[in-house]
């Protein structure tokens, strides 16, 4: 009862928000929204603590396993924890936007919600063609959230370009599944698992079907070059909109590709593919986050370069890797919410959120300066955070299995993001403001201000969520290693799904425990940590605001030997802007030879 | 499988790149919505080729008995499915449209080529 109720309960809380919010107080709407998503989060809580000692499937209506067309609910360790983290973000989104927004409709709390069960009944269905609808529910949902405001040119143009992307897609997502549904006339993970299995080998169709399936997934975790929609869309959607966005959608898409390999392709196809993508949107992300100006844009490629982390870890194909993933995904849910949350503290406070205009205005916000600064701590990977854990557990099973360029990956990776973040901190809390005159002449556009108040101070409504979101991320860093390490033993374990959710059966491995205290994993950190310092300190603008704030390698070029450096370096970084030109046709181009690539990497022998 | 056997699964596959080259090349943002619909009008016909059975009827059973008593009928799962993509793309679709309605109006353009980057 517990899972259909984490799914029911938010649709019909939806559902009566959207028809009688109208006539209710505000108070009211933010109540019934908030007093929902605490449910949520208590069912899926629940869910977790039984799924490693009892069974949590439920089939619906009571259609069994024997009847042969039921659609089972079922929740492993790991669907629930996914499900709690969405539940978790949410209750955090939705408390920010209490103070946050001035003036929103009851439609706004409705979407939320539904967003919520849309993404714990992807987290939880047994079913391909169940799963591809929670997704599109989930992204046209994203869709709406994206262009709430509406006015706003570049957000309908940020939230045109998300839909048209992602919904290319799921519809090649769909007719992957309907390849599989062709191959062994069932559409239930499990039993579409089982029958691929005893057949062998499958050859083209079953490549083709989990290259098909796999690429919407892959948009959906923004892997390159399927990441175009991903900056658009996070810099333009409202701010507690891309704590959900940043924090757990997009690791839907990782979760997605992770369970459909181990429950219908387990072992049938390599995941190479998974992994380049993974690793190629790793760089590009880190890179492109260190060139931003734009708080939110950098935040969102610093989630393309850490969910680029997570895929490469899921590739890895090993318990040990996934049990890394596992940690970094929680830890890294946590803290970004927590940075995104900050941004929209400034946003609120500054109506912009672009670095060069808040150049020394942080003071005043001490909350929000420390959010940030150990917020980018953490994503270098500072103990005992999550994403620490995550990083220390996955570099060791992928050294283990002879992928040696993994750690320099992780470490460059989040350096780059973290030492971006650390940046920021540095500009708008460390530094001098920059004298009213030589200020630039404002932005091109105006960051458009999501609330028509400027609060004069920040309520606690509003830090306390980020504060939470913080902590937490530091607190998923300390969860025991063995269970997490059993939950993905049992996750990758052969059969072990079909188990669960035919049998009503728990496989019980023994596994070693995952041990993110280890002196590799140590030595890992403080590199990360002391690259990403140095990383914003090289950086950081020069003290004469005149446009040359931002610049990369802005001390590098007062060198003369530096200079050519430089000169290049703003080629490429040209290059690199160009390449995101928010134009449809460019991005549907892009996504085409990703599948073509990834069809390619898959096939070869 | 012989060439018209094959047939739908090739038309299904040819309409899914027609809607995509679409919008690749699309001057217009309406357009390139109804090429979006296009592309998934190929998973229409992919799932229905895949549940038809030749000289099998339509799986409404109130005038005759089920299979085996009345004969072979095509795959009622995959019609389901259609039915659910069609209003899934129902959905997309007019939200879509509203959006490219919207960009109309604060832009002045449909024309994705016309339209600022995003990047700052």
């Amino acid at each position: 009862m517990i899972l259909q109720l984490t799914v029911a309960l938010p649709v019909l809380a939806a559902a009566l928000l959207a028809a009688a919010g109208r006539w209710l107080p505000r108070l009211a709407v933010d109540a019934a929204a908030l007093g929902t998503a605490a449910a949520v989060t208590a069912l899926t809580a629940v869910a977790l603590a039984r799924s490693p000692h009892r069974p949590q499937v439920a089939w619906l209506g009571g259609w069994g396993p024997g009847t042969g067309v039921g659609i089972p609910l079922a929740a492993d360790p790991f669907a629930a924890g996914t499900a709690c983290t969405a539940a978790v973000l949410t209750l955090a989104a939705l408390a920010f936007s209490w103070r946050y927004f001035t003036e929103i409709q009851a439609a706004f709390h409705a979407m939320v919600l539904l967003f919520l069960a849309s993404m714990c009944g992807f987290a939880y269905t047994g079913d391909l063609f169940n799963a591809f609808v929670f997704f599109e529910l989930m992204s046209v949902v994203a869709f709406a959230l994206t262009g709430y405001r509406s006015e706003e040119p570049s957000t309908v143009h940020g939230a045109l370009n998300f839909g048209i992307v992602q919904s290319i897609g799921a519809y090649l997502t769909l007719a992957g599944i309907a390849l599989v549904y062709a191959r062994t006339g069932e559409l239930g993970l499990a039993t579409a698992g089982r029958h691929l299995a005893a057949a062998g080998p499958g050859g083209g169709l079953v490549t083709g079907a989990f290259v098909l399936i796999c690429t919407g997934y892959l948009v959906k975790a923004a892997a390159v070059p399927f990441h175009f929609w991903l900056a658009d869309a996070h810099a333009v959607a409202p701010t507690p909109v891309c704590v959900l966005f940043s924090g757990i959608m997009v690791e839907l898409g990782v979760y997605g590709v992770a369970r459909t390999y181990w429950a219908v392709f387990d072992g049938l196809v390599p995941l190479r593919a998974v992994a380049v993508l993974g690793a190629a949107a790793a760089l590009l992300g880190a890179v492109m986050s260190v060139l931003q100006h734009h708080v939110k844009r950098l935040l969102a490629y610093s989630t393309i370069a850490h969910v680029g982390l997570l895929l490469v870890g899921v590739a890895a194909a090993t318990p040990g890797a996934l049990a890394g993933t596992a940690y970094s995904l929680a830890g890294h849910a946590g803290v970004k919410g927590a940075l995104f949350l900050g941004a929209g503290a400034l946003l609120n406070r500054h109506r912009t959120v672009d670095v060069r205009d808040l150049r020394g205005r942080g003071r005043g916000m001490p909350v929000t300066g420390a959010v940030f600064l150990l917020g980018g701590l953490f994503l270098a990977g500072l103990p005992p955070s999550g994403t620490f854990a995550g990083h220390s557990v996955t570099e060791h099973a992928a050294t283990e299995i002879g992928w040696w360029w993994y750690t320099p990956l992780s470490v460059a990776a989040s350096a780059l993001t973290a030492g971006a973040v650390l940046r920021v901190w540095a500009v708008v809390w460390r530094s001098a403001p920059a004298p009213a005159a030589s200020r630039r002449d404002g932005p091109q556009e105006r960051e458009d201000p999501e609330t028509r108040v400027t609060l004069g101070s920040l309520p606690w409504t509003m830090l306390a969520p980020g504060l939470v979101l913080l902590a937490a991320g530091l607190a998923t860093g300390l969860i025991p290693g063995g269970p997490v390490a059993a939950a993905a033993e049992a996750f990758t374990g052969h059969g072990a799904y079909a188990a669960l959710v035919l049998d009503g059966r728990l496989t019980h491995p023994r596994p070693v425990p995952a041990d993110p205290w280890t002196l590799p994993g140590f030595a890992g950190a403080a590199v990360t940590v002391l690259l990403a310092v140095l990383i914003a300190a090289a950086t950081l603008p020069h003290a004469a605001p005149d446009g040359g704030g931002g610049r990369v390698g802005g001390r590098l070029a007062r060198r003369p030997a530096g200079r050519a450096v430089g000169r290049a370096a703003a080629a490429v970084t040209a290059r690199l802007h160009a390449l995101h030109s928010g134009h449809i046709g460019d991005y549907a181009a892009w996504l085409t030879a990703g599948v073509a690539v990834l069809a390619l990497l898959t096939a070869l022998r | 499988m012989n060439l018209p056997h094959l047939l739908p699964y090739l038309a299904a596959g040819w309409i899914m790149l027609v809607g995509l080259y679409g919008i690749v090349t699309s001057r217009d943002l309406v357009h390139a919505v109804v090429c979006l619909q296009v592309t998934q009008s190929g998973t229409y016909v992919l799932l229905l080729a895949i549940g038809y059975r030749s000289g099998a009827t339509a799986p409404v059973f109130s005038d005759r008995p089920p299979p085996p008593a009345g004969g072979p009928v095509t795959d009622p799962v995959v019609q389901a499915m259609a039915l659910t993509d069609v209003v899934v793309g129902a959905t997309v679709t007019a939200l879509l449209l509203a959006l490219a309605v919207q960009v109309a109006k604060r832009r002045g353009t449909l024309d994705p080529a016309d339209l600022r980057s995003l990047e700052s």
